[in-house]
């Protein structure tokens, strides 16, 4: 086990360092960093613009320049940004605390979801709560993220001019400026997670639903299963002991891979609600052609998706005894 | 069920069979999908409502009174019998935007299934089918490709180069194939294993033609589901594009971008933001259910639970 743990995280590493230098190449050769300066108006002098191409590597060539970035990010410098003062590093950090926290909440509440509708839609196949399950989780499927989050925002503005009071937060991560003391402040986080949580939460959980149903289904109607129910023990015992727990087992897998499209769908969410997290980040960095934090955006984005397979891979090993790693 | 004597002669040539006493129909692999495709009614009534949404948007686009882009005198007026979406600030007529709209969202995500599919099926086929290195080195470059969030590397891709819908869908298409060739790589693994597959090798057939015409027709049930999912992934991606601000731009529109437009209007004209958010569910919906059924037309097995 802990061999094929080294094992997989020595393999990831020349994935990261490929992937990284597509990224990197993709992004130098498509946005020029210096491109808003120059359709400045009134235009900027030719010594800034020159000094410019000199703080952003642009003199050197593309190797050079990728193998600079790559080595700076060991020691924490993650390349010049086009804002002079900005440090790539420290603002993605902070902006990664921000994102990470409605990713791991949004993840957890369409995890439970699933797994309780997946297995009720399961258990009573063909019921009327099952077409309503499927067909709401259809609609989710079909519903464009924003599209639902900017209904749910309207919705908690109506909810609050209905109140008189500001009952929900619908705008930004945190109060400007956050509020004196732990507990407030606490409290004010969760306050403006909640819509933003759950619009994350609704658009993700169908699919991994629809999965837990399927994969709940087939184990029902395996050998073991009926052996069990055979033997005379209760159906509630046999449903969650025996079924659904190796239901499941396939869910770490699937939860694993959406990583990718869960940060797109946090990108998406965190626009609507004007947070300032990783897709402002994003978004900004590729408005303004800053080529170096577009690039350590993705790369992190990269490590974390890289990062969750191999926690998937592991945890499969642990869940299913019969996955033996040799 | 047509007789297969009364056939055409020539499609398959059933020697004209004795009579018996209970009357046999061959049925063809095709009839066989067709007739389960057409059990699933959800699939059926989705895709009536869907045909109809397209005709809607062709046709129904080149009859309809207004034009797209063209200014009435009636300004921020809600739905009526003379405009049925109602109209934007500007005075233009939402239902022959929501039109347009619609067609160049379905341009943009045909175009990308068809051709995430194509470069997909081939790239997955041929890592399968000669496996080892080649797989590995194949499928390696699939998983590079789907470490990235799409939606982060579409945007900075169509920040650069888009614009245009038909961009849009090249960058669009240029990541999701990847996702193909997964599946179609998983498909031909356990094609290849075959008997038909050792009989065409055993018959001096070149790798070339064994995955065109064995392997390929033999996974086109999974390519085709596949496919009309990805129609939808592409229209709802491609709407979240729009709306970051890195999909079609104007003079082009597109779903995601009328929505775009409309949401800083949503408490005043809010039919603006509605409509076209209704079209695009309406899509992607009727996209799935359609996909839904194909599956089980095409592998029964896999959706249909032993009693």
């Amino acid at each position: 086990m802990l061999a094929f743990a080294v094992r997989r995280i020595l393999y990831s590493i020349p994935v990261l360092i490929v992937s990284s230098f597509i990224i990197f190449a993709l992004g130098s050769a498509s946005a020029d960093p210096l491109a808003p300066l120059r359709e400045k108006n009134p235009p900027a002098p030719q010594n800034v613009i020159d000094a410019e191409y000199v703080r952003l590597h642009l003199d050197q060539p593309l190797l050079q320049r990728y193998f600079s970035w790559l080595g700076g990010i060991f020691t924490g410098d993650f390349g010049p940004s086009v804002v002079s003062t900005a440090n790539i590093g420290h603002d993605l950090g902070d902006r990664f605390l921000v994102t990470i926290r409605l990713i791991a909440l949004a993840m957890l509440i369409a995890l439970i979801l699933a797994v309780v509708i997946g297995v009720l839609t399961a258990v009573k196949q063909y019921s009327k709560f099952d077409y309503a399950a499927t067909f709401v989780g259809f609609l989710f499927l079909a519903m464009p993220a924003f599209w639902f989050a900017i209904l749910l925002k309207q919705a908690g503005i109506s909810f609050n001019s209905a109140l008189g009071t500001q009952a929900i937060y619908t705008i930004g991560q945190s109060s400007v400026p956050p509020p004196r003391g732990a507990g407030p402040y606490v409290v004010d986080i969760i306050g403006h997670m909640i819509l933003p949580t759950i619009s994350l939460a609704l658009i993700s959980y169908a699919a991994w639903s629809r999965f837990t149903r399927a994969s709940m289904l087939e184990v029902m109607n395996s050998d073991y299963v009926r052996l069990a129910r055979a033997k005379g023990l209760p159906r509630r015992t046999v449903m969650v002991k025996h079924g659904l727990r190796t239901a499941l087992i396939p869910l770490t897998t699937v939860t694993a891979l959406d990583i990718a499209s869960i940060i797109g769908g946090a990108v998406v969410t965190e626009t609507v609600f004007q947070w300032k997290g990783m897709g402002d980040y994003l978004l900004t960095a590729i408005r303004t052609n800053d080529v170096y934090a577009t690039a350590s955006w993705l790369l992190l984005a990269a490590t974390v998706v890289i990062a969750f397979n191999l926690i998937a891979d592991l945890l499969y090993g642990v869940l299913d005894p019969r996955i033996r790693y040799a | 069920m047509p007789d297969t004597r009364t056939r055409t002669p020539g499609t398959r040539s059933a020697p004209a069979a004795p009579d018996r006493e209970f009357t046999v129909t061959e049925r063809s692999q095709g009839q066989l999908v067709l007739r389960r495709f057409l059990q699933h009614r959800a699939a059926v009534v989705s895709l009536g409502v869907l045909v109809a949404l397209i005709l809607l948007a062709y046709v129904g686009g080149l009859l309809w009174k207004y034009d797209p882009g063209q200014y009435t005198p009636d300004n921020s007026v809600p739905p009526s019998w003379d405009h049925p979406f109602g109209t934007d600030s500007a005075g233009r007529d939402q239902f022959a935007q929501v039109l347009r709209g619609t067609r160049i969202s379905l341009q943009v995500s045909v175009s990308v299934a068809v051709l995430a599919t194509l470069v997909g099926t081939l790239w997955g086929s041929v890592a399968g089918y000669f496996g080892g290195k080649v797989d590995t080195v194949m499928m390696r470059i699939a998983d590079l490709v789907l470490t990235l969030p799409l939606i982060a590397v579409a945007a900075m891709l169509s920040h650069n180069f888009g614009g245009s819908w038909y961009l849009i869908a090249l960058v669009i298409a240029g990541l999701y194939w990847a996702y193909v060739s997964r599946v179609s790589r998983g498909v031909v693994l356990s094609l290849r294993e075959k008997e038909f597959v050792e009989a065409a090798k055993a018959l001096g057939a070149s790798d070339t033609r064994i995955i065109l015409r064995h392997l390929v027709p033999n996974a086109l049930g999974s390519i085709l589901v596949n496919l009309t999912i990805l129609v939808a992934l592409a229209i709802l991606l491609e709407t979240s594009l729009s709306y970051l601000g890195f999909g079609v731009t104007p003079p082009d529109t597109s779903l995601g971008l009328l929505v775009s437009e409309a949401q800083t209007a949503l408490t005043t004209r809010p039919w603006l933001f509605y409509f076209p958010g209704l079209f695009i569910i309406i899509i992607a919906l009727t996209i799935n259910f359609i996909g839904d059924g194909l599956r089980d037309a095409f592998d029964p097995q896999q959706t249909k639970v032993r009693q």
